[in-house]
């Protein structure tokens, strides 16, 4: 049987963010209608990109215009308005990003019509209802199945390869006429816009330093190096809480769980909850000064060296 | 005020992890309070000092051994705890609406604390599941908080060191994320003290709680191998630097 499958597209400055089309892949599965969920944003600039990786039908979701209490931002809104849209097109699955965004919307999404949802899923089959996902501190890969109406995806991303799949599609309208959220109102949404950095969950390259970096000035190379090789810029706990970096910059069980391509590690020794963060992570390139440092038997590439000493050379590199 | 905080009892991040029967894992290991939930009751007992009268209670459905992780939050300063016994492994639908019930048989919620995720099974919704079964607004990952006479302002931390800010009325669900505050660690006067707190036990049975029509199951439950195979990179720095910049060029292929 034919099932329409949803996907929420995540915008960046008003383009189809590149993590995007792993998701869409992904859920582009055997009996598949694909409906992308446009939110805010012209839906028409969107469609040769869209189609270009197998969607037939954009749901293109605009706000009525006399909205109060800023709409077009409040999660508690758009979690709303996307259930009116998976009721109208009778929508079976739905697949979102496993970010910032995705965590503040698709749980919202899931308790509104207390639907199954597995967050940070890495493989999904439709066929069976079945995702998969790590737990226990990334430490086991659980498959679980899905059972109810409307089945809910959260996606890591970067986990799956972009696969093209040309199709035509077309654009329906959707008004998200007068929805309120209940008790939650929005005083100021952060413009991710505006931001200049790299999103660590979405990062091809990270370039990670810990304790072993020493102190904040360091960081300064791991920043320059970071900065040639268009990388996010991650770290251990200890250079958070030792206030050499902001929290968010944190990778690991407590901190951001990211899959890019390459990770490279400086000085740090790769403790459980580190390795929670960054285990599917492509590539692992380890610079330790301890060559019995748990990283560099978990690894694919280690250098037994001084990070300091690494990390400008490597700058001049690029 | 009465202000619940929902305390699940987890494996220490740092045991080893064995899988049984190919779906649960050997539960021979240490247990303890998930972090997150942590900073719940350390946020939660900051309002207590700030409204003196108001009243924490942890709530846990786990199993009879999660007591332990109810005294760790009573030592952190918790009144009283509510445990929900059971071995069964519940997923986050059913979770939630048996901590609502117990909750609701309890008492009267000013605000309900949880985590923004547990760290075994890293679901990250319970919290908005509880919510909208009160139909109470909901906020996650939670870093900043002020609270006002009938309505809350928060900080959400969300990426690349972005916050939004949202107003909540009350009652609400708050997802404590860890930038939210320091949990100090408890002196032994405290854990001393704790042990003398009540905790009642509720049965599941007692609850009558429905079963929901959709849940999630887990069928299958592998240890993630390490299929990495290390390879040293030897040189000075300058070759360590040129070999690392070969492996990103033909190998990764991301510059
Ligand atoms: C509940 C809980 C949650 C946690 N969550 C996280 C988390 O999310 N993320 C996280 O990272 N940690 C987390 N931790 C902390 C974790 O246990 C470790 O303490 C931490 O990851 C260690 O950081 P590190 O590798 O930078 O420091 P260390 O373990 O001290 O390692 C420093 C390394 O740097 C090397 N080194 C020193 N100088 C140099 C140099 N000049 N060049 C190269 N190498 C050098 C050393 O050989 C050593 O291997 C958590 C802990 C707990 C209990
Ligand atoms: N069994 C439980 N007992 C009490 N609180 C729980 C339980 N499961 C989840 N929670 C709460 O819900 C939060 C999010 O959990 P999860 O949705 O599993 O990531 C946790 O941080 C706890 O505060």
């Amino acid at each position: 049987m034919m099932k329409n499958v949803g996907v929420i597209i995540e915008l960046d400055n008003g383009r189809v963010k590149e993590s995007n089309w792993g998701m869409i892949t992904l859920a582009r599965q055997k009996n598949t209608k694909l409906f992308a969920f446009v939110i805010n944003a012209a839906p028409g600039k969107l469609k040769p990109a869209l189609e270009l990786f197998g969607i037939t039908n954009i749901v293109d979701i605009c706000f009525a215009k006399d909205w109060e209490n800023n709409p077009a931002k409040n999660p508690a809104v758009w979690a709303k308005v996307l259930i009116n849209v998976i009721k109208e097109y009778h929508i079976d699955a739905v697949f979102g990003l496993s970010t910032a965004m995705g965590k503040d919307l698709m749980p919202r999404m899931a308790a509104l019509i207390e639907a199954p949802l597995i967050m940070d899923c890495f493989s999904v089959d439709l066929e069976n209802n079945l995702a998969k996902t790590s737990q226990y501190s990334g430490k086991t890969i659980a498959t679980i199945k899905l059972t109810g109406d409307v089945l809910l995806f959260g996606v890591r991303p970067n986990c799956v390869e972009p696969v093209e799949a040309q199709v035509s599609s077309e654009i329906l309208k959707f008004e998200g006429t007068h929805i309120h959220s209940k008790g939650l109102k929005v005083i100021k949404a952060g413009d991710t816009d505006k931001s200049s950095k790299i999103n660590l969950a979405e990062a091809d390259v990270i370039v990670a330093g810990g304790r072993g970096m020493k102190n904040a000035e360091n960081f300064t190379l791991l920043f320059l190096c970071a900065q040639k090789l268009k990388a996010a810029l991650g770290a251990s706990r200890v250079a958070v809480d030792s206030g050499w970096v902001p929290y968010s910059m944190q990778v690991g069980q407590t901190g951001e769980k990211v899959s890019p391509i390459v990770y490279i590690a400086c000085g740090i020794s790769g403790s459980v909850q580190h390795f929670a963060g960054m285990k599917t992570s492509g590539m692992v390139i380890a610079v330790n000064m301890d060559e019995n440092a748990a990283i560099m038997s978990t690894c694919d590439y280690y250098a037994v060296a001084d990070a300091l000493k690494i990390i400008p050379e490597l700058t001049k590199l690029l | 005020m009465q202000i619940y905080i929902c305390v699940k009892h987890v494996p220490d991040s740092a045991a080893h992890i064995t899988i049984l029967d190919k779906n649960r894992i050997e539960e021979n290991v240490n247990f303890l309070l998930n972090p997150y939930d942590e900073h719940a009751i350390t946020e939660s007992i900051k309002i207590k000092d700030k409204y003196p009268g108001s009243e924490v209670i942890a709530v846990c459905l786990g199993k009879q051994d999660a007591e332990k992780t109810l005294r760790s939050a009573m030592a952190m300063g918790a009144d009283r705890s509510i445990l929900i016994a059971s071995d069964a492994l519940h997923d986050s639908i059913a979770t939630a609406r048996i901590l609502k019930a117990a909750i609701e048989q309890d008492g009267n919620p000013g605000l309900i604390f949880t985590g923004k995720e547990s760290i075994d099974s890293e679901g990250m919704q319970t919290q908005f599941r509880i919510g909208a079964l009160f139909d109470f607004p909901v906020a996650t990952n939670v870093v900043r908080l002020d609270i006002e006479a009938d309505a809350v302002i928060v900080d959400t931390q969300m990426s690349g060191g972005i916050a939004n800010t949202y107003e909540m009325t009350l009652p609400c669900v708050i997802g404590a994320g860890r930038g939210l505050n320091t949990p100090g660690y408890p002196t032994f006067p405290d854990v001393v003290k704790s042990k003398k707190k009540p905790v009642k036990k509720i049965a599941l049975t007692d609850l009558l709680v429905e079963t929901a029509h959709s849940s999630t199951n887990i069928i299958a439950l592998e240890p993630l191998t390490q299929t990495r195979t290390p390879e040293e990179i030897t040189g000075n720095a300058k070759e360590i630097a040129l070999k690392i910049v070969n492996i990103l060029k033909e190998e990764a292929k991301v510059i």
